[in-house]
């Protein structure tokens, strides 16, 4: 069975440690703040200026002040700080967030990420993931393995226009979790029911497979 | 010294057809609505605006586009706004899309007094086409330009007469990075107080960088994403 949205947010949640500080994307990143193990303590950025989300207000304590960078009306938790755009991505580019999470139409067998434009259909433009992307120690993309026309989106080289070069270093999709490495996508673990030859058959990029590959578990 | 004006109208009354404009927010979140309004009410055109986003159909500069008012954008992420894409899609607004750390570091340097910065952000990437490329310790960065901005319109939480400025939470976003930037600032502010009365250790921008303020009036505040969670018991 593939994941869902769920799961692999839950399974990239499995990658954090005590003491990160993690910006998420929108879509399924955003999903993984609902699965942070118990007994470590995680600060999520937001890029328009907090550091300290907590989950969204209880129904009447809406405040337009305060949302995060997919504009949801948010909390903050206890110990967060606010902050302007220039001091955010301060702290980007300077590589004091430990953890990058967002989503991507296309990832290339050396890194490089396209999730930003899809020339002739409508662009609404990269907001903060260049920055991201240029600049994050640790990129984890979470993605469907394949497009809706079950075309892989795992490729030699992106099609896209690119959002950044040589910097995604984990994938975890629907079906698999995969190293970005010098010499391709290395598999390292797959989704329950999943066999090996499907992985292969749905990645067009280099796949490196070594040994047994265990199934995730949830 | 009279930094204090009445209201919106009269706060961008010299801003004229043509002007480069730097707007703060991000979404609709801390946005100058009073002067959004003011600036639709004037009927001002062909204005180059520097906003991180374009606001949605029916307000922010939403408003100013449904009029036929802005010439240009120059902003991070415009994905909210169906009049946005019919008249980029029919050229009659043109747009330069540019990274959200870009957009924010050159508003920065303009306001430092430095003409140009270095970022990683787009190396690579088509953003990097046409611009000076430079290799530091082995990995590539490209020269962005301060913005050259004659307005800059920025909203505060609170402000004083003296042009002291407190944000409130994440409606700070661009606002005091646009305040330093702009040749000529007007904040609107929720509260206006005598000088003197906001805490100095507290001020977010110095009075020195705005021009003019005024407490504005009937904000909406509106919400783009309304998201809940059940009350608990």
């Amino acid at each position: 069975m593939a994941l869902t949205k769920e799961q692999i947010a839950q399974r990239i949640a499995r990658e954090l440690q005590d003491g990160y500080y993690v910006n998420l994307g929108i879509g399924i990143p955003t999903l993984v703040a609902n699965y942070i193990p118990p007994g470590i303590k995680v600060i999520l950025q937001s890029e328009n200026g907090l550091l300290g989300i907590g989950p969204f207000p209880e129904e009447g304590n809406e405040d337009p002040d305060l949302i995060n960078a997919g504009k949801q009306t948010i909390t903050t938790v206890p110990g967060s700080a606010f902050f302007d755009s220039a001091m955010s991505f301060g702290m980007i580019r300077a590589g004091k967030v430990d953890l990058t999470v967002l989503g991507a139409m296309e990832v290339s067998e050396n890194g490089d990420i396209a999730n930003w434009k899809i020339p002739g259909k409508m662009v609404k433009g990269m907001g903060g993931a260049m920055d991201l992307v240029a600049a994050a120690k640790n990129i984890i993309v979470a993605m469907m393995h394949t497009n809706p026309k079950g075309e892989s989106k795992l490729l030699p080289q992106c099609t896209l226009p690119l959002t950044g070069v040589r910097c995604v270093k984990k994938i975890v999709s629907d079906i698999a979790v995969l190293d970005v490495t010098d010499k391709g996508f290395k598999l390292l673990e797959r989704a329950p029911g999943i066999s090996v030859e499907e992985i292969k058959s749905k990645t067009a990029g280099k796949l490196i497979v070594e040994g047994e590959i265990p199934e995730m578990q949830f | 010294m009279n930094k204090v004006v009445a209201n919106a109208d009269e706060a961008v009354k010299d801003i004229r057809d043509g002007t480069i404009l730097m707007l703060g927010g991000f979404g609709l979140c801390g946005i100058p609505e009073n002067c959004i309004a003011a600036l639709v009410r004037k009927g001002v055109k062909d204005l180059t605006c520097i906003s991180n986003n374009a606001g949605v159909d029916d307000f922010g500069i939403g408003l100013m586009l449904q009029k036929k008012q802005v010439r240009k954008m120059i902003s991070s992420y415009v994905g909210e706004n169906a009049e946005f894409e019919r008249q980029l899609l029919s050229g009659e607004l043109e747009v330069e899309l540019i990274p959200q750390g870009t957009l924010a570091t050159r508003c920065l340097a303009a306001g430092y007094g430095m003409p140009a910065i270095f970022t990683p952000a787009g190396a690579g990437t088509e953003v990097a086409i046409g611009k000076e490329i430079r290799n530091f310790n082995g990995k590539e960065y490209l020269l962005e330009f301060a913005f050259e901005a004659e307005f800059a319109i920025v909203k505060a939480w609170k402000g004083d007469t003296d042009g002291n400025l407190i944000y409130k939470e994440t409606a700070r976003n661009f606002n005091p990075l646009m305040a330093m930037a702009g040749k000529t600032t007007i904040a609107e502010v929720e509260h206006l107080v005598p000088a003197g009365e906001l805490d100095p250790d507290s001020i977010h921008t110095a009075g020195i960088f705005v021009k003019r303020i005024f407490q504005g009036v009937n904000y909406e505040k509106r919400i783009e994403q309304r998201t809940v969670r059940k009350k608990s018991q």
